[in-house]
């Protein structure tokens, strides 16, 4: 079994890459979307030359790794990835909107450290996406332990709730992500899985689910999409996180 | 049907203005946001002078990005209003009449525009780039080590807002 060698140079440019292009562009399924929305704003927002970001928060940069098995990156990946970071802030004109501290609040100036999430995948690629999550939207995410017995109504409710407490502060129309199910952080690990998720859900159960609630948030959202996991028969976990309009996210394959 | 109207305010435009209207906004406002105004009530606190002059300004909650080469400016949509709430009513009662972000307020910040009187303005979120094009200058005034934080001090021609409360506590906005 050959294991295959990536440079963590390689690793640094595509989040580099990645960062600056997601701030700029949004993919064509986010765009058509907003389209059929029709805000004529957030049209011209978007057809703008690319010059700029589409939104002054470039957000605090999640960067997604999926590691294949058969792989070897060469160098640190946190390095790496901040590297990439730090290079898109200062080439593309990103915002620097990272304080070293919760409570004592120093901007570290280049917008380091990232959000680093790695999954280990069976292959020899190394898939990298990189999401610009701005707060405006991230503020508004909440979670709910709730109980069995609450049910498809509890979730419902809450659901609804964290949309309608969501807009107009965060910037409508929005993606609504839920995840259900696994335990405390898995559930809001899922909710922004879900924010992404692109086309309809396999399962028509909850495309049924994710129907209904669109149907209730249509005047503010774009779609609410939900991810699932298996729980404990204790609890049922619920999770909801927003994604602004400006659904930004970029993904490459090394 | 827009209404325009020029900076600095003054009592008679703010109460021409309702909740809804569709207004264009022509002249000078000043940039400050999170970071911004805890120093800007810290400096009351401490009796100091505010960097500059209140008294019928227009305060607009954002935080640029850099301006890239030959720009006046980067990306510069509004930030979410409600994390000013605690510190708006000071800074109305030092004299600003005019506020631009996005989101609801607190109904301590609703009273004290109606007792100053003030205007809140909402700009649409989430469109930093667009925004940018209304903005013809941008200068440095206070806190410079704030970075996107920093006070500044903007010239804006037919900037687009809408008015989200007016001066009688009226709310207006099309999500709600």
């Amino acid at each position: 079994m050959s294991v295959r060698e990536i440079d963590a140079a390689r690793l640094a440019d595509a989040v580099a890459r990645l960062y600056v292009s997601a701030c700029l562009h949004l993919s064509p399924y986010v765009e058509e979307k907003l389209r059929d929305f029709g805000n004529p704003y957030i049209i011209e927002n978007f057809e703008t030359n690319g010059a700029i970001p589409l939104c002054q928060d470039t957000g605090m940069a999640a960067v997604y790794l999926e590691v294949g098995q058969d792989v070897h990156i060469t160098g640190s990946i946190p390095d790496a990835v901040d590297e990439g970071v730090r290079r898109a802030v200062r080439d593309g004109y990103l915002r620097a909107s990272i304080v070293t501290d919760p409570l004592r609040r120093t901007n570290t100036g280049d917008n380091t450290p990232a959000c680093l999430y790695t999954d280990i995948v069976p292959g020899d690629r190394v898939k990298v996406t990189v999401v610009p999550r701005g707060f405006g939207c991230e503020n508004k995410a909440r979670i709910a332990m709730l109980a069995p017995a609450d049910g498809l109504e509890g979730v419902k409710a809450f659901v609804l709730e964290t949309a309608r407490l969501a807009v107009p502060d965060a910037c409508p129309p929005v993606t609504i992500g839920v995840g259900l199910g696994g335990n405390f952080d898995r559930a809001a690990y899922l909710s922004k899985k879900a924010v992404l998720r692109q086309g309809p859900n396999p399962d028509p159960f909850y495309g049924a689910l994710e129907a209904e609630l669109y149907k209730a948030t249509k005047k503010f959202s774009l779609a609410v999409n939900i991810l699932t996991a298996p729980t404990h028969i204790a609890g049922l976990p619920c999770a909801v996180s927003i994604g602004c309009h400006s659904l930004r996210c970029a993904s490459e394959v090394l | 049907m827009e209404k325009h109207i020029q900076t600095p305010l003054t009592d008679e435009v703010v109460r021409s203005l309702r909740a809804g209207d569709k207004v264009r906004i022509t002249g000078v406002v000043y940039t400050a946001r999170d970071a911004a105004h805890k120093r800007l009530c810290e400096l009351l606190g401490a009796g100091e002078p505010l960097p500059f002059d209140m008294r019928g300004q227009i305060v607009y909650y954002t935080g640029p990005t850099p301006a890239p080469p030959g720009r006046p400016i980067g990306s510069c949509g509004p930030t979410t209003s409600y994390r000013m709430d605690p510190y708006t009513p000071r800074l109305l009662a030092q004299g600003l009449q005019g506020l631009i972000g996005k989101g609801r307020r607190s109904q301590a910040v609703i009273d004290a525009l109606k007792a100053r009187p003030g205007v809140y303005f909402s700009a649409e979120g989430g469109c930093g780039a667009l925004l940018a094009n209304y903005v013809k200058s941008s200068e440095l005034v206070a806190f410079p080590e704030l970075g996107a934080e920093a006070v500044r001090r903007l010239e804006v021609e037919n900037f687009p807002v809408e008015v989200f409360c007016d001066c009688e506590g009226n709310i207006y906005s099309p999500y709600l």
